[in-house]
This record gives structure tokens, C-alpha cells and sequence, in this order.
């Protein structure tokens, strides 16, 4: 029956995952399992895209697909401990740029992947990324830029964290324009090009 | 203005282009400020014409899409850009004077933040709008058009605009969504019925507001004109893109839907979301058509967005993306027109699906972003005119001899010979005035053939 699921899941079959969803709670499935097997499914969705067979409209349905699920099982469910958590994220558009949907999905992503994600939203100065980083202890950050506009307040917001003597912290960026060359110009730890790459590079680091 | 000859309908395609462009690249009734200056203006004129032609023009074009760099270039902010008209003006003269690019390509960074203050625009922020002065305008992805609206665009996309659109886009034109139906004017005893909305005051307020912005927007336009124009005379540069459109389902996906929206829209409503562009095709064309005449220019502006590498498998690419943007890229070169694809971002995968089923040959433009351009060539080099590539990045950290070494790999390879101009890959917002030149400077001298 959770194949069922994962496999409506994975073959977009958006009005399936909701019925299906209510129907293993009627017999008795537990939230958590019918998590775990979301989460399989959208390990699959994830290793698509990677490969080029899963595109952007197929991580935003994914998206939908899972709020629908985790606001039918949120009722049920005991408040999730964070010491479950791989680790923990800051992550935002950098100052300047208003841009906010690859963000989004980055955001997503890594939640699905077991991250405690804070999202600070679009035109974040450097000040808020560092005050956030020291209120909620975590250890890697995330800088979103879809223009060129971004490439600045991305170096200032790496330069910020060493200011407040925060080298420990390792900051990814990404972005329409963004590949090594800003890379080094920002000092940041590493790069990726969509949502995927950043998954693996929080993993990598924790 | 171009003036279509009589015989305008007999003619082909072919004709069509070559009378466009013959009346574009004719001096007579231009000013010139020197011989020289006119002298240019023909040769640069030649030189782009060559490329479209898929011939060897006498050296590469340089033809950059100028964005944001000409304001830093020049000391003035992204604000003085939209709101002082003569500041705009004298960094635009100092930055052209300075790196002399071939063309003047249209200034996308140049805008009226006055008409938009006028009418209350929704769709982008601005500087000295909600954005600080220093930052250049974005769009703001929203809903302008609902999941459930798309039944009333397709059955009258102008009317949808205007009654429905533009009350969302622009604060100011609430009372557009009072208009009646123009068709009550049919009769003498109906024809008051029409006008007893205009009458009403949010009507009277949106039209008050409406004629401002068309003020303004002339002011602008006067100035606009002016600058390029002192440009023209002066060193003989020609304008470039004339016209403009956008591929249907950009137009959709962009500010009407927004990216989120039209991807959901293409699981949970496909046919919706496809007659939608197919509707789209004749308006898209027709814009087009009108703005590039007016200009009496050969050459149509269209950026492309949302089918891009990544943005959708190419299956869906040929399903909802290509066949309506095809259809207007073939209408336009039926009218004599050249398409200016911006081709943002990579078109990797697309270039195949493109060129198994390109439309007709010698009669098209890709800037491309960061597309691989030795596939570009070899996937469009023996139909459609190529350029741009230089990356963003590069130009904002690399060094001159980073550059250089890299305009040279793309003139061997994508402008072998010829059918190349050489370009930025996306628009010029940042880079160093040393690479910028050490840009130019290779392609002027590397790129003679």
C-alpha cells in the first residue's frame, strides 16, 4: 500500500496522493510510516533530477504534493524533536535581490532531506544572516542570488560571517550566473547549480 | 517608420526582409554629424546584415546587450537611470563614447520610474519605487491571472488585459474593470449606455491617470530618442532590436501566471494551458509586426525564459514551449522580420529539438547565455545567425587576458567563418571597465576576418 503511494507520488498523480494518504490512515498506517514513504519517493524524485529526467515543474508539484500530505498528518502527529534533525540551516536571497523561487525549492529540499531549515525570505542584508546563524546555532548557510546584482552582497555576506569571527560556518552559494569564477570572488565554501547539489553539500558537511 | 511598398502582399519572405532591411540601413534623411559617421553607420549596418546572411562580414559585430554597467560606468545610480533623463543621457553618451560598441543595442536598464509611479505598477519594484536607489528593477512574481481565469483569456485576451489584468497590475487603473463592451456602441439609443461607466468616477480617475502616464512616457521617449539619436549622428551607430515580443508561453509563465503557477497549470490543466498559448500566437506576432515598423527596424527583440535547460524535459519543451513560440518566430520571418532571440540561461538540450525543426534559414538571431557554443554552431550555424556567450562571471572576475584568451575560443569556434556577432551572454549589469574593453578590443582586432 506505501508503494502505491510512493509511486503516485513519483508519477505525479497529484488527487491520487491525497486519497491514498487518507486511506492508509483509515487502516491503521502510522504518520511515520507514511512519511518514510514520501520520503522515498521524493528520494527518487531527487535522484531524477539529478539525472536529468525530473525537471523544475516536477520539484514544484513535488512540493505541493507534500504540503497536502503533511497537512492531513500534522493533526496526528506529535510535535517533531529537532534532535532528529541532520543539522541546521540558514538560508536566504541575499540583499538586493527579490528573487524567491529556487530559493524555495533549495529550502524545501533540504527540509525534506532531514535539515532544520530557517528560510529568512528575499533582500536579506549580511547583519540578519549572522545574527541569525549566532541565535540559532547553525553551522551551514545558504545564499541565494538569481542576478548578477547578487555577486556583491554575497561577497559581503561572506566577509560579515569571518567579521564576526564565525569560520567555522560553511557557506554555499547559488544562482542563475553563478559558477566558480563567484565562486572565489565571494569566498564562499562551494557552489551548486540547483537543489540537488545543495542537498549534497549540507550532507557532506555535517 | 517603415512604409510598405504597394506590392507588399505579392512579395516573399525573402523580398519582404531585404526591403526591411534596405530601408534600415539607408542613410538618406538621417542626420550625420560627418562623413565619416555615415560612413559607419553603413558599414556597421552591413556587417550585422552579413551575419544574419550567414556570410563573412568584413569582422565579427560587436553587439552587447547593455544593462545596469553604463550607469556605474558613468557615476550615476540605477534610480538616476529611471528617474533623471539628463544624467541617464550623459552616461549613456560616455559610456558609448568610451568602449564604441558596433550597435546600440536597447538599453534595457533605461525606464520611466515616473510613468510607473503614475499609474502604481505592481509587476516590478523599482529603485526609488520600493527598492533602494542602487539596486536595478526585478519582477515580482504573482498571480495576475487566477488558476480558474484562463477559459476568459482565451476567449478575449485583449478584453481579459484590460479589464481584468491591468486593475491588478497597476494600482492606478482600477477603473478599467468598470468598461463596458465597446459593441454598445452600435446603435444611437445604445451608444449613451456605453459611455455612462466613463462617467463614473474610479473610470474618470484611471483614465485621468492613464493620459498622465502617456505624457510622461512621451517625455521619455523624446529623451530616449534624443540620446541614441545624437549617438547615430555622431559616430554612426545604429539601433538595435527594433521590435519586440515574447514567446506565448513566456508571456503566460511570466507576469500573467507566474513560473510557479504555470508549471502546476501544466499537470493540473495542460489543454488549458495550451490553448492559452496557442491563443497568444497571432497577438505575440502581431507586436511584433507593429513595434519593429514602427521603428523601421528589421530586427525583433524576444527574450526567452522559462525553456531553458532545466525549466521543463525537452518532451514537455515541444509540447507546451516550441510550437506556439515556432509559429510566431515563422510569422515574423513571413513579414520580413529578423527574430533577436536572448536566449537566457542554457539552451543545451533545446538546440537538437530547435534544429530538426528549425524555421526558415539566414532569417534569425540567438544571443546565447551560456549554451555550449560549439553544439550552437553546429546545431544552428547552417540556418540561423549566432552570437553572444562571454559570461557574466568572467567579466566581473576574470582578468583582461582571462577575456581576451576567451573571446578568441569563441571566435574560432562560433564565429568560423562567419555567421557570429560577438556578444555578452547575459545583460551587462557588472563588469570592469579593463575587461570590458580587453572584450571589445580582441574582437575588433581577433575577430577580422
Amino acid at each position: 500500500m506505501s508503494q502505491e503511494l510512493i509511486d503516485a507520488i513519483t508519477e505525479m498523480r497529484e488527487e491520487d496522493v491525497v486519497a491514498i494518504t487518507n486511506q492508509l490512515l483509515d487502516e491503521g498506517v502510522a504518520p511515520t510510516d507514511i512519511l518514510m514513504a514520501c520520503k522515498q519517493a521524493m528520494d527518487v524524485i531527487g535522484k531524477r533530477f539529478e539525472e536529468g529526467d525530473a525537471f523544475i515543474p516536477e520539484l514544484i508539484l513535488a512540493g505541493e504534493m507534500m504540503t497536502s500530505v503533511t497537512d492531513i498528518l500534522k493533526p496526528r502527529m506529535a510535535e517533531e524533536s529537532t534532535s532528529d534533525k541532520l543539522g541546521k540551516i540558514v538560508i536566504g536571497t541575499v540583499q538586493g535581490d527579490i528573487h524567491d523561487i529556487a530559493k524555495d525549492i533549495v529550502a524545501f529540499m533540504l527540509d525534506l532531506n532531514g535539515f532544520d531549515v530557517t528560510d529568512l525570505g528575499v533582500d536579506v542584508p549580511p547583519e540578519k544572516f549572522v545574527e541569525t546563524v549566532q541565535d540559532t546555532g547553525a553551522t551551514i548557510v545558504g545564499l541565494s542570488g538569481f542576478l548578477t546584482l547578487a555577486f556583491d552582497p554575497m561577497k559581503d555576506t561572506v566577509a560579515a560571517f569571518k567579521a564576526a569571527g564565525l569560520d567555522d560556518v560553511k557557506i554555499m552559494i547559488g544562482g542563475g550566473q553563478i559558477d566558480e569564477n563567484i565562486r572565489q570572488y565571494t569566498g564562499a565554501n562551494a557552489y551548486g547549480r540547483d537543489a540537488m547539489a545543495a542537498v549534497d553539500l549540507a550532507k557532506s558537511w555535517v | 517608420m517603415f512604409v510598405q511598398p504597394e506590392n507588399w502582399s505579392k512579395l516573399s519572405a525573402t523580398e519582404k526582409r531585404e526591403a526591411r532591411f534596405a530601408s534600415w540601413m539607408s542613410t538618406e534623411g538621417r542626420p550625420f554629424a560627418s562623413p565619416d559617421a555615415e560612413s559607419e553607420y553603413k558599414l556597421r549596418a552591413q556587417r550585422i546584415k552579413d551575419v544574419i546572411d550567414l556570410k563573412k562580414p568584413d569582422r565579427v559585430p560587436i553587439t552587447p546587450f547593455v544593462g545596469g554597467y553604463f550607469a556605474k560606468f558613468g557615476g550615476i545610480t540605477p534610480y538616476d537611470v529611471m528617474y533623471d533623463y539628463e544624467k541617464y543621457t550623459v552616461a549613456w553618451h560616455k559610456f558609448n563614447e568610451e568602449f564604441k560598441p558596433d550597435f546600440l543595442v536597447f538599453s534595457g536598464a533605461f525606464n520611466p520610474g515616473k510613468v510607473f509611479d503614475i499609474l502604481g505598477y505592481q509587476v516590478y519594484r523599482w529603485p526609488g519605487g520600493s527598492l533602494s536607489k542602487n539596486v536595478d528593477f526585478q519582477c515580482l512574481e504573482v498571480e495576475y491571472m487566477l488558476a480558474d481565469e484562463y477559459d476568459d483569456f482565451i476567449a478575449d485576451p485583449e478584453s481579459f488585459y484590460m479589464r481584468t489584468y491591468m486593475p491588478r497590475a497597476f494600482s492606478a487603473l482600477q477603473g478599467f474593470g468598470m468598461l463596458p463592451t465597446f459593441f454598445a456602441s452600435m446603435e444611437l439609443p445604445m451608444a449613451p449606455a456605453l459611455m455612462i461607466p466613463a462617467g463614473l468616477p474610479p473610470v474618470q480617475q484611471s483614465l485621468k491617470a492613464f493620459m498622465e502616464a502617456g505624457l510622461a512616457a512621451l517625455e521619455y521617449a523624446e529623451a530616449s530618442g534624443k540620446a541614441d539619436g545624437y549617438l547615430q549622428a555622431t559616430y554612426g551607430m545604429p539601433a538595435l532590436p527594433g521590435g519586440f515580443t515574447k514567446a506565448p508561453f513566456d508571456y503566460i509563465g511570466d507576469t500573467i501566471r507566474g513560473t510557479r503557477g504555470i508549471m502546476l497549470d501544466m499537470f493540473r490543466q495542460p489543454a488549458k494551458v495550451i490553448a492559452a498559448v496557442e491563443r497568444l500566437v497571432p497577438i505575440a506576432t502581431k507586436l511584433g509586426v507593429q513595434t519593429a515598423t514602427m521603428n523601421n527596424n528589421p530586427f525583433v527583440f524576444i527574450p526567452l525564459h522559462k525553456g531553458a535547460d532545466g525549466f521543463m524535459s525537452d518532451a514537455d519543451f515541444r509540447k507546451f514551449y516550441w510550437p506556439t513560440y515556432k509559429a510566431v518566430l515563422e510569422g515574423l520571418i513571413a513579414e520580413g522580420l529578423v527574430p533577436w532571440n536572448l536566449v537566457e540561461g542554457g539552451y543545451n538540450s533545446r538546440l537538437a529539438v530547435i534544429a530538426e525543426d528549425h524555421p526558415p534559414a539566414g532569417a534569425s538571431y540567438w544571443n546565447f547565455d551560456q549554451t555550449d557554443m560549439t553544439a550552437a554552431k553546429k546545431y544552428f550555424g547552417d540556418w540561423a545567425a549566432i552570437a553572444g556567450n562571454v559570461p557574466s562571471s568572467l567579466l566581473h572576475t576574470g582578468t583582461p587576458e582571462d577575456v581576451a584568451t576567451y573571446v578568441k575560443g569563441l571566435i574560432d569556434t562560433a564565429g568560423k567563418d562567419g555567421g557570429y556577432a560577438l556578444a555578452t551572454g547575459a545583460v551587462l549589469d557588472h563588469t570592469t571597465a579593463e575587461n570590458l574593453h580587453a572584450m571589445f578590443t580582441t574582437g575588433k582586432e581577433y575577430g577580422v576576418y
